[in-house]
């Protein structure tokens, strides 16, 4: 669906994008990750159009992007912000109709979508009149009320509370799943492995990561696993197939965190334990994305 | 296209529809007009705030004995007193003034129990100049009748050669009307500028910005402001026009009324009395500068004045609001705008503050028509030049056509700052930065 291809970005003094390439797929959310100031917001700027890349270029379903495709996009910028002085309907109105609805449409959608998230009673409101909760759910409301494909949210859920969180994380995996592809920057990492099928990983300017979460997180398993038990401390000499970790005991039993050794299996594991103790449980520690985030720009840091 | 009308709208009815524009749009007209007819109230009634004066005159000279006349503001009282008892005593006397007028006539002395205003010792010393000298001049055998031709003072008439013939030129009125325009234009550019600039800096402030430019490209959104205040602009003038003319042709229909009727009885009254009474001649004066007045505003074209005003005031604005934009985006707040509007503003006060002696005195001097052709200082100047008429047609084309080549150019520049600027936050901007924004690629 978007395919950015070598963006180079250069400010004054400093480059914020260093020859950029990710390929998003339709349908698909999106997840572009990395520390403050790694260039997210930069590569955002670009996909909508707002600033122009110095090289490089941005394809939208493989024809090159142009001011004709803004209204197919719904951007939903870190930085919220709406009319003070204006009232709320009104100016849900004048947002949708910049992105090519009619007045009528406009109103149309705009009553669905209220009444959706309860805000009808809002409508004459001005923004200031407004907690910050609430601008935030208007805000939501104008960026998607244009059907757009693709959906450009930067950091969705601050500034919302738990309940209202969940509403909007809800909406979007609807609109998700009714065909939008949408494009999720954050550096809160939970969020992430929930929603999105796969992650770019930005840091100092530059793509340090990228693919499927599912596949990335394989490749950073390391044979780390979590063995809880009846039963004492063991002595796992040179014979056993796994390194342990740590070591802990709990009211509910022994709790180990071991690596299998090279060339073992989990299977190996199981057999060189089970005349040993009774197993609870065994699982496989798999890295967080929040893990695999930290190591990864630490590393290259 | 239809994207910048959509901004447009917004831009004016948001504006339109505030109550202070409506209360401003009709309270203005009546204001002013309400403000010079006090003014003209006050400059003929002067007396009415001020009460009469009592003044003590000890006249050692005996010149003056019985020739000071009363006025409305002074009554004069003469004493035989002598200066030491009669200064100690004339506040408990219940005079206000005490005028000493020694036999010298050297050193007359005015004493009161504050300091002496201004006005009155004016009038005191009008008053004791004409006697003496009308006496000295009687001294010296000077016969009266001759005097009094000597003494009348010639009045010259403006008169202006055209295709008609020679007609009054109204040059009072010229230069009212081109005080009035100018001051008009000054003031509403400053007005909508500042109107265009702190929409900009709202729009950056609270971080809208970025959601209307993934919409429509800043250039179209800075146009659309910028023509959105402009119609405000135009709306409110239009409607200030159409409300002064209104209020001025009733107002003036009811003074000529008033005049008509005023003569007829004034002449009535002249016909009963003597024909040479003075006081219904100097009664009947003031009525006829009303009518003069009223005739000098008449001979104004007014289609011309109005719609070269109309010109002036859109592009004046469009040329000065572009930059206005410019300031508003390069800036995080309105207080950090000073450093960067006193470029903008200076040629705007410049030719202000020159319209009002230079320019209007001598609204044909080359120093006038270059600034009525340079397009930063032409709206000023060439409504100073226009109610005078007889700017030449080539002039007048070619300072329109620069006018609106300086808005193409003024919008293009400020377009390219920003485009930048208003993505710009919390860095405080320098004209070095101004610079490099201006010359990054798109």
């Amino acid at each position: 669906m978007i395919s950015i291809r070598h963006i180079v970005k250069q400010y004054a003094g400093h480059r914020a994008l260093d020859d950029v390439s990710i390929e998003i797929e339709k349908g698909k959310v999106f997840g572009l990750l990395g520390p403050n100031g790694a260039g997210k917001t930069s590569l955002i700027r670009i996909i909508n159009q707002i600033t122009a890349p110095d090289s490089g270029e941005v394809l939208f379903n493989g024809q090159k992007m142009s001011q004709i495709h803004t209204e197919r996009i719904g951007y939903l910028p870190e930085e919220r912000g709406l009319y003070k002085k204006m009232e709320i309907g009104e100016q849900i109105l004048y947002l949708a109709q910049l992105k090519g609805l009619t007045r009528l449409e406009a109103r149309k959608r705009a009553k669905y979508w209220f009444e959706k998230l309860e805000i009808t009673s809002w409508w004459n409101k001005k923004i200031e009149e407004l907690s910050k909760g609430m601008q935030q759910k208007a805000q939501f409301v104008a960026t998607v009320i244009h059907e757009p494909e693709l959906l450009i949210l930067d950091e969705p859920f601050t500034g919302f509370d738990p309940v209202n969180a969940e509403i909007i994380k809800n909406e979007i995996l609807e609109l998700n799943k009714k065909g939008a592809t949408v494009i999720f920057s954050t550096h809160r990492m939970e969020s992430v492995e929930e929603l999105c099928d796969s992650i770019a990983l930005l840091n100092l300017s530059k793509k340090i990561l990228d693919g499927k979460v599912k596949t990335i997180r394989n490749t950073y398993r390391n044979g780390t696993y979590i063995l809880e038990y009846d039963g004492g401390k063991i002595n796992a000499d040179g014979g056993a197939p796994f390194t342990v970790l740590s070591e802990t005991a709990t009211d509910e039993g022994q709790h180990l965190k071991l690596r299998i050794n090279a060339g073992r299996k989990v299977n190996d594991v199981l057999q060189y334990m089970l005349p040993l103790v009774s197993i609870h449980r065994l699982e496989e520690v798999v890295p967080t994305m929040n893990e695999i985030f930290i190591q990864t720009v630490s590393k290259k840091n | 296209m239809s994207k910048i009308l959509l901004i447009i709208q917004r831009e004016y009815f948001s504006r339109v529809k505030k109550k202070s524009f409506l209360l401003i749009t009709f309270l203005v007209p009546v204001l002013f007009i309400g403000m010079f007819a006090l003014i003209g109230y006050l400059s003929v009634h002067q007396d009415v705030f001020s009460e009469r004066k009592k003044v003590e005159v000890i006249d050692e000279s005996g010149w003056f004995v019985n020739k000071l006349q009363n006025t409305t503001r002074l009554e004069y009282t003469f004493t035989k007193e002598n200066d030491a008892t009669a200064k100690a005593n004339f506040i408990k006397a219940g005079y206000d003034y005490l005028l000493y007028i020694p036999a010298s006539l050297k050193n007359v002395q005015l004493i009161a129990e504050n300091k002496p205003s201004t006005g009155v010792t004016q009038s005191i010393e009008t008053a004791l100049s004409a006697i003496a000298q009308s006496n000295r001049l009687a001294e010296a055998h000077i016969d009266s009748a001759v005097l009094a031709s000597a003494q009348k003072s010639i009045s010259v008439e403006g008169l202006q050669i055209t295709e008609n013939g020679i007609k009054n030129a109204h040059v009072y009125a010229s230069y009212g009307v081109g005080l009035a325009c100018a001051f008009l234009i000054y003031m509403s550019l400053f007005l909508y500028g500042a109107q265009v600039m702190r929409g900009v800096i709202e729009e950056k402030v609270s971080r809208i910005i970025e959601v209307i430019i993934s919409s429509v490209k800043p250039f179209q959104l800075m146009l659309g402001k910028i023509i959105g205040v402009g119609l405000v602009g135009l709306t409110q003038f239009v409607l200030w026009i159409v409300l002064s003319i209104t209020l001025s042709t009733v107002a003036g229909g009811l003074m000529k009324n008033n005049v008509k009727a005023r003569t007829e009885q004034m002449s009535q009254l002249q016909h009963q009395t003597a024909p040479t009474d003075a006081g219904a001649v100097v009664a009947a004066k003031p009525d006829n500068v009303m009518g003069n007045v009223m005739e000098e505003i008449e001979s104004i074209p007014v289609v011309y004045v109005v719609s070269c005003f109309l010109f002036y005031f859109l592009f004046g604005y469009l040329l000065y609001s572009a930059l206005f934009a410019a300031v508003g985006s390069a800036v995080d707040s309105e207080t950090e705008t000073q450093q960067f509007m006193i470029p903008v503003t200076l040629p705007l006060i410049f030719t202000f503050v020159l319209s009002q002696s230079v320019i209007v005195n001598n609204p044909d001097s080359s120093l006038s028509v270059w600034l009525s052709i340079i397009p930063f200082t032409s709206p000023i100047a060439m409504m100073i030049r226009i109610p005078f008429g007889g700017v030449p047609g080539w002039q007048l084309a070619l300072s329109m056509l620069l006018m609106i080549l300086g808005f193409l150019f003024t919008t293009w520049v400020a377009g390219r700052i920003y485009r930048v600027g208003i993505l710009m936050y919390g860095k405080k901007a320098s004209y070095k930065e101004l610079a490099k924004w201006f010359f990054y690629k798109e």
